[in-house]
C-alpha cells in the first residue's frame, strides 16, 4: 500500500516536475498566466497522462489527489513567482540603496503612495522626499542594481528592510483609516485596501519563510493592530483610544490566530524588535479575556525593546505605560530619551507630555504641549478628541 | 555593463608598500586579486598608482593657475589604483570589489562607466 503510494506521489511529482518546467519557460516569454494553480494542475495532469504507462495511474483518484495537494503546498512559491511586488521590495532593500530611502521607495513602487504623503511619514517635505526617490530610483537604473531575488547569504540582511517597508504601509493604512474613518468613502475604502495589502504581504512573507521569526512578528504584530480596528470610533464616529476600547468590537478569532503566530515565532528562540512590539499587543489584547490590561507586562517588554532597538515611537509608548503604573519620574526620562532625536512635529509625544502633566497635577495653565500636539494633528476625528480632553481636563 | 573598481587605501596600507617585511605580502595579495581578475576577462583597463607623495595637483581660479605638492591635504584615504570591469550588474561588480585587497584595509568604491557619448 506504501509502495503504491510512494509510486503515485513520485509519478505526480514526476509530472508536476515537467510542468514546472515548462512554466519557467512559458511564463517568462509569455507572462505568468491568471491563475498559475490552475495552469500547473492542468498542465501537469497531461504530462501524467502521456508518462503512465498503465491508463489507470492517470485517472486514479489517489494520484490526481496527490497532485492537486502538491500543487496546494507550491502555492508559496507559486506566490512568490507571482507576486512581484514581494520581489520590488528585495530589490529596494538592496544594500547600495540609502537605508534612509528603502522604505520610501517601497512605499512608492509597490504600493503607489506619492511623494507628499510619504513625506509626511518621515516628516520631510513631499520636495525633499521626491528628489531623493528620483535619486534612488536613478541609482537602480543607472548602477544596474539587480532584479533577481536575493539569494539565501542576502535575505536575511534583507529581510528586516522589507518587514520595515510593510510595517511602514500599514501605518499609513493606519493613519489614513483615522483620517477617513467612514468606509463608506473612497477614501474610507483606499485606507483599507493599504491596510489589507500590507497584511496581504506580510501575511504572504510570513508563509514563504515560516522560520524567520521576525517575519511571523511583523503578521502577529500586524493582525493584533487590525482585529482592533472596528473599535477606534464609535458609533458617533468619535476616536477611542486603545485604553478605553469597547472589546466587544474587538475581532477575537484574529486575536487567537495572532497569538498562535506569535507562539511559532517565540518558539524559534531568535526574539526581536517585531516580536517584542507584538507581544505588547498581545498583552493590550489580554483585556479582551481577563478584562485588565497588564501595565507591568508591558512596561518591562517596552524596556528590553529599548534597550535593544529604540525609536522615538517606542520610548514614548513607554513612557505612557509608566505613567499609567504612576512611575512618573521614570516616564519622563523616557520622554527625554526620546527628545533627543526630533520629536517637534510628533504629535504622540507632546499628547504624553501633557498627559503625564495632568497625572501629576502641575500642567500649565496654557497647555502648551497639548496645544501643539493639536496643531500637528490634521485628522478630524483625531482632533475632536484632543480638543475634548483640553476641556474635559479642565473641568476635573 | 562597465564598472569602475576604485581602490582607497589608508595611509598605513600605501606604507607597507615601501617597508621591507610587509612588502612581499602587500604585493603578494594584488598580484593573486589581479591574476584572478584577469583570468576571469572580466578587466577592460586598470593601473595601479605611485604613492601619494608623487602626486600633484593643479587648480585654475581667477584666471590663474596653482600647482600644488600632493592630492587632498590631510586625507586619510588615499586613491591606490582602479580597474574598469565588464560584468554584467551591480552585484557582480561588488562581488569582485569584495575580493580586493583594498576592500580589507580601507575601502573600494564602485561606479558605474558613462556611456560613450552618442557620435553624430
Amino acid at each position: 500500500m506504501l509502495a503504491y503510494r510512494f509510486r503515485d506521489i513520485e509519478a505526480a511529482e514526476d509530472a508536476l516536475g515537467d510542468a514546472l518546467r515548462e512554466a519557467l519557460e512559458r511564463w517568462t516569454t509569455d507572462g505568468v498566466p491568471e491563475s498559475p494553480e490552475a495552469w500547473l494542475t492542468v498542465v501537469a495532469k497531461n504530462r501524467l497522462r502521456e508518462r503512465a504507462r498503465r491508463r489507470t495511474t492517470a485517472e486514479d483518484p489517489r494520484v490526481t489527489g496527490a497532485l492537486t495537494e502538491m500543487v496546494c503546498s507550491l502555492d508559496g512559491e507559486r506566490r512568490a513567482a507571482v507576486d512581484h511586488r514581494l520581489d520590488l521590495m528585495f530589490v529596494c532593500a538592496h544594500p547600495s540603496i540609502d537605508p534612509a530611502i528603502r522604505t520610501p521607495l517601497m512605499l512608492q513602487t509597490v504600493l503607489g503612495l506619492d511623494a507628499a504623503r510619504i513625506g509626511d511619514a518621515f516628516f520631510v517635505s513631499g520636495a525633499t522626499m521626491g528628489q531623493r526617490l528620483v535619486r534612488a530610483k536613478q541609482k537602480i537604473r543607472d548602477a544596474r542594481v539587480p532584479f533577481d531575488p536575493p539569494d539565501a547569504r542576502e535575505l536575511a540582511p534583507r529581510l528586516h528592510a522589507v518587514l520595515e517597508g510593510i510595517y511602514a504601509a500599514f501605518g499609513v493604512g493606519w493613519s489614513l483609516g483615522v483620517e477617513t474613518p467612514e468606509s463608506s468613502t473612497a477614501e474610507g475604502q483606499g485606507a483599507e485596501r493599504m491596510d489589507e495589502e500590507a497584511l496581504f504581504l506580510a501575511r504572504l512573507l510570513a508563509d514563504l519563510l515560516p522560520s524567520e521569526p521576525e517575519a511571523l512578528g511583523l503578521l502577529a504584530l500586524m493582525t493584533f493592530s487590525h482585529a482592533r480596528r472596528k473599535a477606534r470610533f464609535d458609533d458617533s464616529g468619535a476616536f477611542v483610544p486603545l485604553a478605553h476600547h469597547d472589546v466587544s468590537r474587538w475581532d477575537r478569532d484574529s486575536i487567537v490566530s495572532a497569538e498562535r503566530t506569535l507562539l511559532r515565532a517565540a518558539s524559534l528562540r531568535q526574539p526581536g524588535p517585531f516580536q517584542l512590539e507584538a507581544a505588547i499587543q498581545s498583552a493590550h489584547c489580554q483585556r479582551l479575556f481577563s478584562g485588565n490590561t497588564p501595565w507591568s507586562a508591558i512596561a518591562i517588554l517596552y524596556e528590553v525593546l529599548n534597550r535593544n532597538a529604540p525609536t522615538v515611537a517606542t520610548l514614548v509608548a513607554h513612557a505612557a505605560s509608566l505613567a499609567e503604573l504612576g512611575r512618573y519620574e521614570e516616564a519622563e526620562a523616557r520622554l527625554a530619551s526620546a527628545a533627543t532625536a526630533n520629536v517637534e512635529s510628533y504629535a504622540p509625544y507632546w499628547v504624553v507630555v501633557d498627559h503625564i502633566a495632568v497625572l501629576r497635577g502641575d500642567v500649565d495653565p496654557e497647555r502648551s504641549a497639548l496645544r501643539h500636539a493639536i496643531s500637528l494633528t490634521r485628522a478630524p476625528a483625531l482632533r475632536r478628541y484632543l480638543e475634548a480632553k483640553w476641556t474635559s481636563d479642565a473641568k476635573r | 555593463m562597465q564598472y569602475m573598481l576604485i581602490f582607497h587605501e589608508s595611509t598605513n596600507e600605501i606604507a607597507r608598500r615601501e617597508s621591507p617585511k610587509e612588502a612581499p605580502a602587500y604585493w603578494g595579495a594584488w598580484n593573486a586579486y589581479i591574476k584572478e581578475l584577469s583570468e576571469s576577462g572580466v578587466i577592460v583597463s586598470g593601473n595601479g598608482l605611485q604613492a601619494p607623495h608623487t602626486a600633484t595637483s593643479v587648480r585654475v581660479t581667477d584666471g590663474k593657475r596653482h600647482v600644488q605638492d600632493g592630492p587632498l591635504p590631510d586625507a586619510k584615504e588615499h586613491l591606490g589604483g582602479y580597474f574598469i570591469v565588464e560584468v554584467s550588474d551591480l552585484d557582480v561588480a561588488l562581488e569582485w570589489a569584495t575580493k580586493s585587497p583594498s576592500t580589507k584595509a580601507g575601502r573600494t568604491e564602485v561606479r558605474p562607466v558613462l556611456p560613450p557619448p552618442p557620435r553624430d
